[in-house]
């Protein structure tokens, strides 16, 4: 990928009880990335270190080929954030915290965060304390887009919202990247999201990055495979994780389902075995039973 | 054209719209020449990542179905029918063919379902 926004190279923090693990990926210009993984994996960590909220132990952060240790004042100026939670001043109101915030940025493009507020159904004159979760997040959003930020990173957008809000947000994302200099990066554990919009998909698992590729390629690879018992043998099982079995026989993921449909149609079985899409769900489940 | 994305549906996204978009151009809906939408376009239209619009296009522009100009965006290409119609029934006797040995395991044989067939001729 010659032509990316956001390079994270061998990126590696360490606490007492968790490590992140040289963790690298990159993101092309025009796409929208998400960072799939479950609680505790690393997704947040990843995050805040590519924010620099957090000091890392080793690794770079390259963002628009810049890096922050010259140019910390230009990338978050091109940068659109929002993060877990919403911090704002709970006792004032939307329209002053759009303000306070506008402030601190050179380009603030008012119209367009008026229009995304209607859009989003979020009153100005009601106070931060007066909104709900999701009217905070989508506030949050208006708030990072207002500026036309060419890398946007959203930390859990959709998490513990209703499916109405969280199509809202998704839709938001996909017109950002009408503009094919401007990509997204967002993190979640609701696959499903992600399975929609995003173009590349990154699994972190136990801090660690042990997929990261189109999406289109993750999906054509991978496939749930189930097969009858007397056809189960150690090559077959050796070529599948997650596998769970039961009377009928097994039934797990597989990057190598060209390889297990060869062996079968060389020895001319066809009877026992039922290959189908995987969802980016079921590849998750199965990458993380293969971890532990 | 009319394009519908159903996530019950199990044949992949890019699949969905690659076939509805050829079905289009077979029909004549979309004709020769026809500018499509671009893929960022079609793909915020749909909801659906760019990266699957992208796939789609890419293997109908493999099928010779569009055409792609730099800068310009994609066309319908010129295609030809009887080339359709060969490829077509490529794919009616793979069908078949699943068909009959479904049908072997209830000891039906070929002149069973061809007796079918010109039942169903007669019907017609």
């Amino acid at each position: 990928m010659s032509n990316s926004i956001l390079k994270v190279n061998n990126l590696r923090k360490k606490y007492s009880e968790f490590t992140l693990k040289d963790v690298s990926f990159e993101l092309p210009r025009g796409y929208i990335m998400g960072l799939i993984g479950p609680n505790g994996a690393g997704k947040s960590t990843t995050i805040k270190l590519i924010m620099n909220l957090l000091k890392s132990n080793g690794g770079e952060v390259e963002i628009f080929g810049l890096n922050y240790k010259n140019n910390e004042e230009e990338i978050k100026n091109r940068i659109g954030y929002v993060g877990e939670e919403q911090i704002f001043y709970e006792d004032m109101s939307v329209a002053w915290t759009e303000k306070f915030i506008s402030q601190y940025y050179k380009k603030w493009d008012k119209e367009y965060f008026n229009s995304l507020l209607s859009k989003f159904k979020v009153s100005k004159t009601k106070k931060i304390k007066e909104l709900s979760k999701g009217m905070k997040v989508k506030l949050g959003i208006a708030l990072a887009l207002a500026r036309h930020p060419e890398l946007l990173i959203l930390d859990e957008p959709t998490s513990g919202l209703d499916p109405v809000i969280r199509k809202e947000i998704l839709d938001i994302l996909l017109e950002v990247i009408q503009d094919e200099n401007k990509s997204v990066l967002f993190s979640s554990h609701i696959t499903e999201d992600i399975e929609k919009i995003a173009d590349y998909v990154t699994y972190i698992i136990n801090g660690k990055i042990v997929l990261s590729q189109e999406k289109e390629n993750i999906l054509t690879n991978w496939k749930k495979i189930s097969l009858k018992k007397n056809l189960v043998d150690q090559e077959i099982k050796r070529l599948m994780i997650g596998i769970e079995e039961n009377y009928f026989g097994i039934t797990g993921i597989t990057k190598n389902y060209s390889k297990i449909k060869n062996i079968f149609s060389l020895k001319n079985i066809n009877d026992g075995i039922k290959i189908s899409n995987a969802t980016l769900d079921e590849i998750l489940i199965s990458l993380v039973r293969e971890e532990e | 054209m009319f394009i519908s994305i159903s996530n019950n549906n199990p044949d992949p996204l890019y699949k969905q719209v690659k076939d509805q978009m050829k079905n289009a151009i077979i029909t004549g809906e979309l004709k020769e020449g026809d500018a499509l939408p671009s893929i960022r376009g079609m793909a915020n239209e749909l909801k659906i990542s760019v990266i699957t619009i992208k796939r789609a296009y890419s293997e109908l522009e493999n099928e010779g179905y569009i055409i792609t100009r730099r800068g310009l965006g994609s066309f319908v290409n010129d295609i030809r029918k009887d080339d359709l119609r060969r490829e077509k029934m490529g794919e009616i006797k793979g069908r078949l063919e699943s068909l009959l040995e479904d049908a072997s395991k209830f000891d039906i044989d070929i002149k069973d379902i061809i007796k079918l067939l010109k039942e169903m001729e007669g019907e017609r």
